[in-house]
């Protein structure tokens, strides 16, 4: 660990890193555009000149490595200097169109020019290159030439991250321009990305941009919820809507990216479909109640069947959509509460998803399977409920987040579970099951939800409430406490912090884990290793 | 002064490989390769204080040591033919005329560093230059002098011939060796330095075609006789290239340190028409300029035209007469160098387009007096900041031409014209900003 001094500060920075990740370390802002930790050393921006000890000429902090005893001034005049003669040569040609830009507020060509230049022009508007704007390069994104300050991050995550170069720099000089190959457009699944490291307003997403202005967001860490990936990402939300996900760094899951088919699942959490009461069937329609009176009907029902034909006539089944809290809450519903042994996980994807692929993206569309298979909620029950219905002994079926019906098809769900006599589905959504159960609880979707989900890796991440869920819906656990409460008198903790506890001192794979000691990266089920 | 580099002005058809070789020619490699050392080869070019012809006149023997001696990377030899800054054009006469001493020059130089495999990369308009080296790398090789047994020795080389696309920065080293592995011709960031990562990765020695044409005279008949031709320090036989108002423009073979003032009024035949010298570039456009008073007082040579307040660089001597408007003059500079800008640094891609604007409203007669001053700090804040050099070619001539010519450009803006031309302001045409200008 070689000793560095950065304006003043001493510090041990790590062997082979560069100046402007020292200097973050130190608490120390080194401007810069063109470098991302993401990508290869472009060093073309020039605004993170540096002044080195013993250099006669300013060094660009991201291509300086740390050595033993560096001396290094980010805030002398010498680099003041630079930094503003820099940003005047960014504006030459700019638009200066921040008014109907949408990166305004999120861009650093506008943080920079307030914390490092904040001077009058000196060059002409009327003077500037003109070039393409509000070009549609495909993949849902928009370019602005004008704005681009060419500092080729969106190639070179082309390149060296996707390997699939749709964009290149082409022309000379002042006339270069970012742009996609003749006659060709940007197809890609992580096209999405090359939006989120532009520092200017050259690339926007087209679905987000002109929908809302960034400053405006709020922004909540979770997991997106599209694969057994789950990629770390911040819900950025307001008033209870999500305007957009974005890739949060996870060195250990995905890096710094996300794939756009998880960064577009955001609209299918917040439709016309929530459900916003607790419905319950009557006389071919479905009418909403109160919480207490579905809750009381349910346990009665479940009572009722137990006292009739045994523990062993009620089941459930957690989809793999399910937090790790809501599947350890009802597998304990089920086991102890009722004490029947009928419990399945339920592990969907659409036929036609997108297959693995080598960077992000998996076949598996669901956050939690592993998760459920490490609670001992193995997606092969379904075989073993089904037929425990066609013998009889299954009668009463809770269904949390597990769309059956529509999954199996109508045909083949009733089929194998039309002889059920009672059907109590949670869900977030009026999906196909719900359509046929005699009663439907509605609970919150994953942006609304305290908890955690198991990736693929079996790394426990969690996620945060970022607002409330619709109308009168609950988190799941909540329910499922509510549940067992009526049906035993004990009360139970709802809480997905006080739940997840309670499941790290009974589940063997949860052992030793803290629902605290999961951010910001996850921690490995306990028999994994990394 | 007996010529050793334009030999081929006295030996007809010296670019035939027998006559080549029935004036000593290729004598120098078998030296090379039978009585010497690469250790040798490379102490010797070191003694002869040797330095790169390419502009940055940098010691060759030195550079051919950085290369690691026992590297597990092939080595590559790779030769700039990229002639291309304005007011310089010998190496296309040397590849023209004397192809056989660039290609002696190249297979000792891979000798000395242990290369067997050399490039040539020529500019893209040198099409009948690369024909004739072509046709001159045909008969070494029908001769064993280029492929896998050099002479017999069971030392191997091969040359490849390759032409750019016409950029003036693929002349840069490590623009070169991009375009040379098939990418945009974007400078490198340094380090790592060509002479550990170069060409596809792998340690390379990079050379201009003048600095190859010296290195067989200098095996021939050694260092001692090579650093008695001028200055000690900066020695050498060196072509000068001499353009501009000048009676006599061409190139001529002079030793280092002859007087800049000979060279005008004695070698070019002095200033057309009879009129008087105003300045002087003296190393090809991205230099300082030289007033006349300047001028008179240097003599060519790498340290001594430092020492006057610009640089020898590839000796491309413009010469400018009385008549001459230096704000024209520099706006032409500027046009030519945010036309060859990459575009990859930004104080290079905005600020040479800015001075060139600034320029052609200034020679146009709408220019301000606070411009001067803009032009000033711009060129300023350019320089040094960048990965390559081409932002340091505009801003020094911007750096000269203004406070050494500075009643000139405070003229234009008092008249609101240009004082050399008709007394109507004259409608300039601003650059077209489509991609292709």
């Amino acid at each position: 660990m070689p000793k560095v001094t950065i304006d003043g500060k001493q510090l041990d920075a790590p062997d082979g890193i560069n100046l402007i990740d020292a200097a973050e370390r130190a608490g120390i802002e080194v401007p810069h555009y063109c470098y991302h930790p993401g990508l290869t050393i472009a060093g073309n921006c020039r605004m993170c000149l540096v002044e080195v000890e013993k250099m006669p000429k300013l060094q660009i902090a991201c291509n300086t490595r740390v050595a033993e005893g560096m001396v290094v001034q980010t805030r002398s005049d010498r680099v003041k200097q630079a930094q503003a003669a820099v940003l005047e040569f960014l504006l030459i040609n700019h638009p200066i169109d921040c008014p109907v830009c949408d990166q305004a507020g999120e861009c650093k060509l506008q943080d920079y020019y307030m914390d490092y230049d904040d001077r009058p022009s000196r060059f002409p508007l009327g003077r500037k290159n003109r070039k393409g704007k509000a070009i549609d390069i495909g993949s849902g994104v928009m370019l602005d030439q004008e704005r681009c300050i060419l500092c080729a991050r969106c190639t070179r995550f082309f390149d060296e991250v996707t390997h699939t170069s749709e964009l290149a720099i082409f022309g000379r000089g002042d006339h270069n321009v970012v742009d996609t190959y003749p006659g060709a457009k940007v197809d890609n699944q992580y096209a999405g990305n090359v939006v989120d490291i532009c520092p200017v307003g050259a690339l926007t997403e087209k679905e987000f941009r002109f929908r809302k202005r960034v400053w405006y967001l709020d922004r909540t860490p979770s997991i997106c919820g599209g694969c057994e990936r789950g990629c770390s990402i911040d819900i950025h939300h307001q008033r209870g809507r999500i305007y957009r996900f974005k890739p949060r760094y996870n060195p250990e899951v995905n890096g710094y990216w996300m794939c756009d088919e998880g960064r577009h699942g955001f609209p299918a959490l917040q439709g016309e479909s929530r459900l916003i009461a607790p419905l319950v069937q009557a006389k071919d329609r479905m009418a909403p109640e109160g919480w207490t009176a579905a809750i009381r009907r349910a346990a009665e029902t479940i009572t009722e069947c137990r006292d009739l034909n045994g523990a062993a006539s009620i089941g459930a089944i957690a989809g793999a959509q399910a937090t790790n809290e809501e599947a350890f809450a009802l597998k304990r519903l089920i086991t102890s509460t009722i004490g029947s042994k009928h419990l399945s996980g339920f592990s969907w994807s659409p036929m036609a998803a997108s297959a693995d692929d080598k960077l992000l993206i998996r076949a598996n569309k669901n956050p939690n399977s592993e998760g459920l298979r490490a609670l001992g909620l193995a997606a092969d029950g379904i075989d073993r409920l089904a037929a425990a219905v066609a013998s009889g002994e299954l009668k009463v079926l809770i269904a949390l987040r597990a769309d059956l019906a529509g999954a199996l098809g109508e045909a083949e769900f009733g089929r194998r579970f039309g002889a059920l006599d009672y059907l109590i589905v949670l869900d977030t959504d009026v999906n196909e099951t719900a359509q046929m159960a005699n009663q439907v609880l509605p609970i919150a979707a994953y942006p609304e939800l305290d908890g955690s989900f198991t990736n693929f890796q079996g790394r426990v991440q969690r996620i945060h409430r970022a607002f409330d869920p619709p109308g009168e819906a609950l988190a799941a656990t909540e329910v499922i406490a509510r549940l067992g409460h009526a049906i035993d008198g004990v009360t139970r903790p709802g809480a997905a912090e006080a739940v997840f506890a309670e499941m790290a001192a009974s589940e063997p794979a949860f052992r030793g884990l803290s629902i605290e000691a999961l951010s910001p990266h996850g921690a490995l089920l306990a028999n994994r290793s990394a | 002064m007996e010529k050793i580099l334009t030999r081929w002005l006295d030996i007809p058809d010296l670019r035939r490989i027998e006559v080549y070789e029935a004036h000593d020619g290729y004598k120098a490699l078998r030296k090379a390769l039978t009585e010497m050392t690469p250790e040798q080869i490379i102490n010797e070019v070191k003694a002869s204080n040797l330095r790169g012809r390419g502009g940055a006149a940098f010691p060759t023997g030195v550079k051919w040591s950085f290369i690691p001696k026992e590297s597990k990377k092939p080595v590559y030899m790779c030769c700039n033919a990229d002639e291309s800054e304005p007011g310089t054009f010998c190496n296309r006469y040397e590849l023209e005329n004397d192809p056989h001493g660039i290609i002696e020059g190249i297979l000792i130089t891979c000798r000395a560093v242990n290369a067997h495999v050399a490039y040539i990369y020529f500019r893209g308009e040198f099409t009948v230059q690369k024909r004739v080296f072509d046709a001159a790398l045909a008969e070494a090789r029908a001769r064993g002098y280029v492929g896998p047994d050099v002479m017999g020795s069971g030392f191997a080389v091969e040359i490849y011939t390759h032409r750019g696309a016409g950029a003036y920065v693929c002349g840069e080293e490590s623009a070169l060796l991009e375009s040379l592995e098939g990418k945009r011709g974007y400078p490198r960031n340094r380090p790592p330095f060509p002479a550990i990562q170069g060409a596809f990765g792998c340690p390379t020695v990079v050379n201009n075609v003048e600095t190859m044409h010296n290195v067989p005279h200098i095996i021939a008949r050694g260092a001692d006789w090579y650093r008695s031709i001028g200055p000690e320090k900066s020695p050498g036989p060196k072509i000068f290239c001499l353009s501009g108002h000048i009676n006599k423009p061409g190139i001529y073979e002079l030793p280092m340190g002859f007087p800049l003032k000979d060279l005008i009024y004695e070698v070019g035949g002095g200033i057309t028409d009879g009129r008087k010298l105003k300045g002087v570039i003296p190393g090809g456009s991205s230099f300082p300029v030289f007033t006349a008073e300047e001028a008179v007082k240097v003599n060519m040579d790498f340290d001594s035209v430092r020492a006057a307040g610009s640089l020898m660089g590839t000796a491309g001597v413009m010469v400018m007469h009385d008549g001459t408007c230096m704000v024209d003059v520099l706006r032409t500079v500027a046009h030519f160098y945010h036309h060859e800008s990459c575009g990859q640094c930004t104080p290079c891609r905005e600020g040479t387009g800015w001075i060139e604007k600034l320029l052609i409203e200034l020679e146009a007669g709408r220019g301000r007096m606070e411009d001067l001053d803009t032009l000033i700090s711009a060129a300023t804040n350019m320089e040094g900041n960048t990965i390559c050099v081409l932002a340091d070619s505009l801003s020094m001539p911007v750096k000269s031409f203004v406070p050494k010519f500075k009643d000139e450009f405070i003229e234009h803006v008092r008249l609101g014209r240009c004082p050399f031309r008709d007394s109507e302001p004259r409608p300039v045409q601003m650059p077209e900003v489509t991609a292709d200008a």
